[in-house]
C-alpha cells in the first residue's frame, strides 16, 4: 500500500514514463515510420497532463518516496515545472520543423519521453543512486536524439562525442559517488551530509560528483562537446538539450550542494564554483563574440548563462538557490522561443541554414518572428523589461549579498560583452539588406502560439517577478526545502 | 476583493484593453482597420465604461471618507525600496478620473464623426485609449514613481497624436517640441524624485507627506522648485509654454482632449496632491504664482493678436493655466482644482466648436476644389470666417455659453472659478508674506481678465457674427455659403453636454460667504470645499465678507466691462477695423504680442544653437576620438580575445577528453588543498 501511495505521489514522472511506453508500443504497430499524429499528440497529453499534476504539487508541503530516495512536492516540483514545460514548448515547436526536415520518426517522441523521465527523476533525486539512474536514463536517449540526423557528417559526429566524453564523465560521476558512499556509508544525501567527517575521502568524493555535473551543465572546461553537439542535433532538439537537461542537472545540484555539504563548508565549496563560473562566464562569452553561426552562439551563450546560474549557485543562501531557480524559468523561456525562431528560420532552406548572413533582412519577412526573436534575444542579454534582466538581477543581487562582489562584477561585464553578439543578430534582421531576399513560408499554427505565448511571458515575468519569487521565497522559509534541507 | 477594487481595476484596465484590441488588431490586420463602427464602440466603451464607474465610486464616497488604497502588484523590489502598483482612491484623485473619463468620453464620441474619413482611424482611437489608461495611472497613483510612468506615458501620447498627420513636416515638428520641452520638465521632476528617495526613503505620496520633517528646508525647496519646473513642462507655463500653441497641429479632439483638459493640468494636480508639502515652503509659493500671472497675462495678450482660431484657443489655455498656478502659489489648491474642472468643460467646448467650425471651412474648400476653382485658404483663419451663427446655429450656441463662461461671466462656470482665485491672490496679499508682491499679482489677474473677455468676444464675433468673409475675400469663393453646415448629431451632443457642464459647473463650487452673509452663520454651500477639504491643505481665506462683496462686484465689473468693449471692437464686421486700430494704438507692443514675445526666436538662437555649435565642435570631437576610440579598442581586444580562445575548439575529441581531465585537476585540486 504505501508503495502505491509512493507511486501516486510520484505520478508525474509516472504519466510520462507510461506516455513513453505507449508511442513506442504505438510505433511497434503502425505501417508508417513517420509523421503519426497519434504519437505525436500521446506525447504531447501525457506530458501536459503532468505539467498540470505537478503544478498542483508546487503548492504541497511534499516530501520522500521511495525510501527517502527520491522528494516530491514543492521545491522539487518546479524543477519539474520547468522541466515538463520547456519539453511541452519544444515539442510543440518541432512538429512542423522536424516534418519539414524529414526527421518526424515516432521514436523521437519516445526518447524525448523517456528522457525527460530520466530529468523527472535526476530534479527529484535524493540519493546518489537516483541521481545516476536519472542522469543516465536522461544522457542514453539524449545520445540518440544528437544523432538523429545520422546521414549528415555533423549529426553522428554530435551524437559520438556527446556519448565518448558523456561515458568518460559518467565515470568521473560514478568513481566520486563510490568515495561519498565510502566515506558515509550511505547513499542518501541528507545522510550523507550529517555523517561525513570532512575527510579526504569526502571530498575526493565530492569533487568527482561535481564533475560530472560540471560536464552536464558545459561548464568550462569541461564544456568542449556542447558547441559540436547543438550544431549537430535537429535545432528544436538542441533547444531540448538547452534547457530541459540543464535545468534537470542545476535542480539537482542544489539539492546535492545543500544537503551533502554541511553549511560550514561552504566558503570550500564555493570557491571551486566560483572559479568555474568565471571561466565559464568569461570563455562562453568571449568565443560567443566571435561565431557566424546563430545556432552556434547560441551553445556559445548557453556555456555562458551556465556561468550565471553557477554565480548564484556560489553564494551558497537559500536566496541564491532561489536565484538560480528563477533563473532556470527564465532561462527556458527565452531560449526555448529563439530556437524556435531559428528553427522556423532554419525551415526554409533546410537543415543548417543558419550562418548570421542568411538572417540578412528577415526581420521585415513575417515582422512577428523578427519581433519575437528580438525579444527573446534582449531578455538573453539582460535587458530589461524582459525576465532576463530580472534573473541576472536576482543571482547577482544573491552574490553581491553573500559578500561575492567581484564574482558578480566579473558577471556583470560577461553579460555587457554578451550584448555584442545578440544584437549583432537584431543588426543583420533589421539592418543588412539581402541579395536574395528570402520569401518565408507562412508558419503553421502551432509554432507561431507557442513561440506568442513564450514572448508574453518573457515579458510578463520580467514585469511582474513577483509571484514566482514569494513561491521560491516559501520554499526556504516553511516549505519543502526547509523541511529537508541541513 | 471588495467591490471599489473591481471597480478602481476595471477603471485603469478597460482604456488599456481598449488601445491593446484596437492596436493589434489594427497592427495585423488590413480589414480590420475599415471596421470603424466596431472601432469606434470599442473604444468609446472603454472610456465610457470606466466614466460610469467612477462616478458609482463617487457616489459611495462622502467628503469625510477615508482614501482607499488598491495594491495590484509589486512592481519593483530591490533592496529596501519597493514601489508598488498601487492606486489611490480619495476625493482629490476622484474628482479628476471623474473629469478625465468623463470630458474624455465625450470628445472620444466626438471623434468619431470628426475622424470619420481618416485612412488611420484605428490609430487615433487605439493612441486616444492609451492616452486615457496613461492619464488615469497618473491621477491615481498611490505612488510618484508611478505617477510619473502616467506623466511620462501622457507625454508619449501627446507627442503621438500631434504628430498623428506625420507626412507634413510641421506637424512632425511640433511633435518634438513638444516632447523636448516637456522632456526638460520631466528631467526636472526626476530629479525632484531623487531627492524625496534619499531623505525620506519612499516614493510612496502618503508616506512622503507623513515624513516632511526629514527634509531639511533648504532640501523642501529644491524639490519644490524642480517639482514646480516639471509642471511648467505639462502645464505650459513660463519658461516651457511654447510647445502648447504649435501643438495644435494634432487633431481637433486631441486639442480638446489632452491640450486643453486633461494633460496639461497634470501639473496642477501633482501640486496640489503635494499641497501639504507645498504650504511648508512659502517661498516656492511665490515663484508659483508669480510665474503663473504672468503666464496668464503675457498669453492673454498674445491670444488678442492671434487669427488661427485654435491657437487663440491654445494661448487662451496657456493663460488659463497661469491662473491656476497663481492659485496655487495663492495657497487656493482648492481653487486651482475648480479651475480645472470648470475650464475642462469650456475649453474642451470651446475646442470641439473650433473643430466643428474647421470642420465646415474644410469641406467648403473641397467643395469649391470639386467645382474646379481652386481657392485655397487656412481654414483655421477667423479672417476667412464670419457669420457662421446662421449656418451652424449649434456650434455657435454652445461656443458662446463657453466663452461667457470663461470671459467669467455670472452665474457660468467660469466666474465661480476665477473669482475664487483671485479672491485667494487678494486674501494672500493681506498676508504677512510678501503681500505687496501678492496684491500686484491680483491686479495682473485683473487685467487678465479684461483681456481674457476681450479676446474671446473678438474670436467668437469674428468667428460667428457679421457676414461669411470668404466671398469676398476670393471672386472665385461666391456662393460657397451653400456648402456650409452644421455637424453631425455624434458631435453636436458632446457640445452641447459640454456647455451644459460649462453653464452649471459653477455650482459646485459657490463661495460660503454669499450664504453667510444672510444667514449670519458659518455656511457650507461650497461644495468642492467641503469635498476636498480633507485632502488638500491651502490658506483661509482672512477677508470680511464685505471684502469678498467688493471684490466679486469687481470682477463681474471686469468681465462685464471685457464683453461691452469686445462687443463694441468686433461686432457687425468691424474686427479687421478694430484689430487694424489696436495694432496702431499699441505699436511695438502690439508687434510684440503678436510675434509672441519672440520667446522661440530668443530660445533658438540663445540657447539651442550655441549648444548645438558646442556639442559640434567640443562634444562630437571628444566621443569620436576619446570615447569611440576607447570602447572600439575595448570591443578589439576583446575579440582578439575570442578569436584566440575559438582555436581551443578544435573539434578532435581526445582534445575535448584532455580538457576534462584538465578540469578535473583544477576542481580536486582547489577541493582537497
Amino acid at each position: 500500500m504505501n508503495y502505491l501511495q509512493d507511486l501516486y505521489n510520484f505520478i508525474p514522472s509516472v504519466v510520462v514514463a507510461v506516455g513513453g511506453l505507449i508511442t513506442l508500443l504505438i510505433v511497434s504497430f503502425q505501417e508508417k515510420s513517420r509523421g503519426s499524429a497519434s504519437i505525436y499528440w500521446t506525447t504531447i497529453i501525457s506530458l501536459a497532463a503532468a505539467l498540470g499534476l505537478s503544478i498542483q504539487d508546487l503548492f504541497e508541503p511534499g516530501g520522500t518516496v521511495f525510501s527517502e530516495m527520491a522528494s516530491y512536492g514543492g521545491y522539487a516540483a518546479f524543477g519539474q515545472v520547468v522541466i515538463l514545460f520547456a519539453t511541452l514548448f519544444c515539442l510543440f515547436v518541432s512538429r512542423e520543423y522536424l516534418e519539414e526536415i524529414e526527421h518526424d520518426f515516432g521514436e523521437v517522441y519516445s526518447l524525448v519521453l523517456f528522457a525527460t523521465v530520466g530529468m523527472l527523476s535526476l530534479a527529484s533525486a535524493n540519493d546518489l543512486v537516483m541521481i545516476f539512474i536519472g542522469l543516465e536514463t536522461m544522457s542514453l536517449s539524449l545520445y540518440v536524439l544528437a544523432g538523429l540526423i545520422r546521414e549528415e557528417k555533423v549529426g553522428s559526429e554530435a551524437s559520438l562525442k556527446y556519448f565518448l566524453l558523456g561515458a568518460f564523465s559518467t565515470g568521473f560521476l560514478l568513481y566520486g559517488m563510490a568515495l561519498l558512499y565510502g566515506a558515509a556509508g550511505t547513499t542518501n544525501l541528507v545522510e550523507i551530509g550529517q555523517q561525513t567527517d570532512g575527510g579526504v575521502l569526502f571530498w575526493a568524493g565530492a569533487g568527482l560528483l561535481l564533475v560530472g555535473f560540471f560536464f552536464k551543465i558545459s561548464a568550462v572546461p569541461f564544456h568542449m562537446w556542447t558547441p559540436d553537439v547543438y550544431q549537430g542535433t535537429p535545432t528544436t532538439i538542441t533547444a531540448y538539450f538547452a534547457t530541459a537537461s540543464k535545468s534537470a542537472t542545476f535542480v539537482a545540484l542544489i539539492f546535492v550542494l545543500s544537503r551533502v555539504f554541511p553549511q560550514e563548508t561552504i566558503p570550500q565549496w564555493s570557491e571551486v564554483i566560483r572559479v568555474i563560473a568565471i571561466l565559464t562566464m568569461i570563455l562562453g562569452n568571449l568565443v560567443a563574440l566571435v561565431q557566424d553561426n546563430v545556432k552556434r552562439m547560441l551553445a556559445y551563450s548557453s556555456i555562458a548563462h551556465a556561468g550565471y546560474l553557477m554565480v548564484g549557485l556560489a553564494a551558497g543562501t537559500p536566496e541564491g538557490y532561489s536565484a538560480v531557480m528563477y533563473y532556470l524559468l527564465a532561462y527556458t523561456l527565452m531560449n526555448v522561443g529563439a530556437f524556435g525562431v531559428v528553427a522556423y528560420y532554419e525551415m526554409q532552406h533546410g537543415f543548417q541554414y543558419n550562418e548570421i548572413e542568411n538572417y540578412a533582412g528577415l526581420g521585415f519577412e513575417r515582422p512577428i518572428f523578427g519581433v519575437m526573436l528580438s525579444i527573446f534575444l534582449f531578455s538573453l542579454a539582460g535587458i530589461p523589461p524582459f525576465v532576463g534582466f530580472i534573473g541576472k538581477y536576482q543571482v547577482f543581487a544573491a552574490a553581491i549579498n553573500a559578500d561575492l562582489v567581484g564574482l558578480a562584477i566579473v558577471g556583470v561585464l560577461a553579460s555587457a560583452a554578451s550584448v555584442y553578439y545578440y544584437l549583432r543578430v537584431m543588426v543583420y534582421l533589421y539592418m543588412r539588406e539581402s541579395d536574395e531576399p528570402a520569401a518565408l513560408r507562412k508558419p503553421g499554427f502551432l509554432i507561431t502560439a507557442s513561440l506568442v505565448i513564450l514572448a508574453a511571458l518573457t515579458i510578463y515575468f520580467g514585469i511582474a517577478p513577483g509571484g514566482v519569487t514569494d513561491l521560491l521565497n516559501g520554499f526556504y522559509s516553511s516549505g519543502s526545502l526547509a523541511l529537508l534541507g541541513n | 476583493m471588495a467591490s471599489t477594487d473591481i471597480f478602481v481595476v476595471l477603471i485603469i484596465t478597460l482604456p488599456l484593453a481598449g488601445f491593446l484590441l484596437n492596436g493589434i488588431m489594427g497592427l495585423s490586420s488590413r480589414s480590420f482597420r475599415e471596421k470603424k463602427g466596431f472601432i469606434g464602440l470599442v473604444s468609446n466603451l472603454a472610456v465610457f465604461i470606466p466614466f460610469g464607474l467612477s462616478l458609482l465610486l463617487f457616489f459611495n464616497m462622502t467628503s469625510g471618507s477615508e482614501p482607499v488604497f488598491v495594491h495590484l502588484f509589486n512592481w519593483i523590489s530591490v533592496g529596501s525600496f519597493g514601489v508598488d502598483i498601487a492606486y489611490q482612491v480619495d476625493q482629490l484623485s476622484i474628482l479628476m478620473t471623474m473629469v478625465v473619463t468623463g470630458v474624455g468620453a465625450f470628445i472620444h464620441m466626438y471623434s468619431i464623426g470628426y475622424m470619420k474619413h481618416d485612412p488611420g482611424f484605428w490609430k487615433f482611437f487605439a493612441y486616444l485609449n492609451l492616452f486615457i489608461f496613461a492619464m488615469l495611472n497618473l491621477v491615481l497613483a498611490d505612488n510618484l514613481l508611478l505617477l510619473f510612468l502616467g506623466w511620462e506615458g501622457v507625454g508619449l501620447c501627446s507627442y503621438l497624436l500631434i504628430g498623428f498627420w506625420y507626412e507634413e513636416m510641421a506637424n512632425s515638428s511640433a511633435a518634438k517640441k513638444a516632447f523636448i520641452y516637456n522632456r526638460i520638465g520631466d528631467f526636472a521632476f526626476l530629479i525632484g524624485l531623487f531627492l524625496i528617495f534619499k531623505y525620506t526613503g519612499t516614493l510612496n505620496i502618503t508616506e512622503v507627506l507623513q515624513s516632511l520633517e526629514a527634509m531639511p528646508h533648504e532640501v523642501k525647496v529644491a524639490v519644490g522648485l524642480l517639482f514646480f519646473v516639471g509642471a511648467t513642462g505639462k502645464s505650459a507655463q513660463i519658461p516651457l509654454f511654447v510647445w502648447l500653441p504649435d501643438a495644435m497641429a494634432g487633431p481637433t479632439p486631441v486639442s480638446a482632449l489632452i491640450h486643453a483638459a486633461t494633460m496639461v493640468t497634470s501639473g496642477i494636480y501633482l501640486i496640489s496632491r503635494m499641497s501639504a508639502f507645498y504650504v511648508q515652503v512659502p517661498e516656492v509659493m511665490i515663484v508659483i504664482a508669480a510665474v503663473g500671472a504672468l503666464t496668464a497675462i503675457m498669453a492673454a495678450t498674445i491670444a488678442l493678436t492671434q487669427y488661427d482660431i485654435k491657437r487663440v484657443l491654445a494661448y487662451s489655455t496657456v493663460s488659463q493655466l497661469g491662473y491656476m498656478f497663481l492659485a496655487l502659489g495663492a495657497g487656493g489648491f482648492t481653487a486651482a482644482m475648480f479651475h480645472v474642472v470648470t475650464h475642462a468643460f469650456f475649453k474642451a467646448c470651446l475646442f470641439l466648436g473650433s473643430g466643428s467650425v474647421i470642420h465646415t471651412m474644410e469641406h467648403a474648400e473641397h467643395e469649391l476644389h470639386e467645382e474646379g476653382k481652386d481657392v485655397h485658404f487656412d481654414p483655421q483663419d477667423m479672417r476667412y470666417m464670419g457669420g457662421l451663427r446662421k449656418y451652424m446655429p449649434s456650434t455657435y450656441k454652445t461656443f458662446m455659453i463657453s466663452t461667457l463662461a470663461i470671459a467669467g461671466i455670472p452665474p457660468l462656470a467660469g466666474f465661480f472659478s476665477k473669482d475664487e482665485i483671485l479672491v485667494m491672490a487678494f486674501n494672500s496679499g493681506l498676508g504677512e508674506h510678501a503681500g505687496a508682491l501678492y496684491m500686484a499679482l491680483w491686479v495682473i489677474g485683473m487685467v487678465t481678465a479684461l483681456l481674457t473677455a476681450l479676446y474671446m468676444f473678438r474670436l467668437t464675433l469674428r468667428t460667428f457674427h457679421g457676414s461669411f468673409k470668404l466671398p469676398q475675400v476670393f471672386d472665385e469663393a461666391k456662393g460657397s455659403e451653400q456648402y456650409l453646415h452644421e455637424s453631425p448629431s455624434s458631435m453636436t451632443i458632446p457640445l452641447w453636454v459640454l456647455a451644459v457642464a460649462a453653464l452649471v459647473g459653477g455650482f459646485i463650487g459657490v463661495p460660503n460667504f454669499i450664504a453667510s452673509t444672510f444667514t449670519h452663520e458659518a455656511a457650507h454651500i461650497n461644495l468642492l470645499h467641503d469635498w476636498l477639504h480633507t485632502v488638500t491643505a491651502g490658506h483661509k481665506i482672512v477677508l470680511s465678507h464685505a471684502t469678498e462683496w467688493l471684490l466679486m462686484a469687481i470682477s463681474i465689473g471686469v468681465a462685464v466691462g471685457g464683453m461691452i468693449l469686445g462687443y463694441k471692437l468686433f461686432n457687425k464686421d468691424r474686427g479687421e477695423a478694430s484689430d487694424e486700430s489696436l495694432a496702431e494704438r499699441f505699436g511695438v507692443m502690439y508687434e510684440i504680442w503678436s510675434e509672441k514675445y519672440n520667446l522661440d526666436e530668443i530660445y533658438e538662437g540663445y540657447i539651442s544653437r550655441p549648444l548645438v555649435r558646442f556639442s559640434d565642435r567640443v562634444l562630437a570631437t571628444f566621443d569620436m576620438k576619446v570615447l569611440d576610440g576607447t570602447v572600439n579598442a575595448v570591443g578589439g581586444i576583446t575579440r582578439l580575445f575570442g578569436s584566440l580562445f575559438r582555436y581551443l575548439q578544435t573539434g578532435v575529441t581526445s582534445n575535448y577528453a584532455l580538457a576534462l581531465v584538465v578540469g578535473v585537476i583544477i576542481v580536486l585540486s582547489l577541493l582537497m588543498i
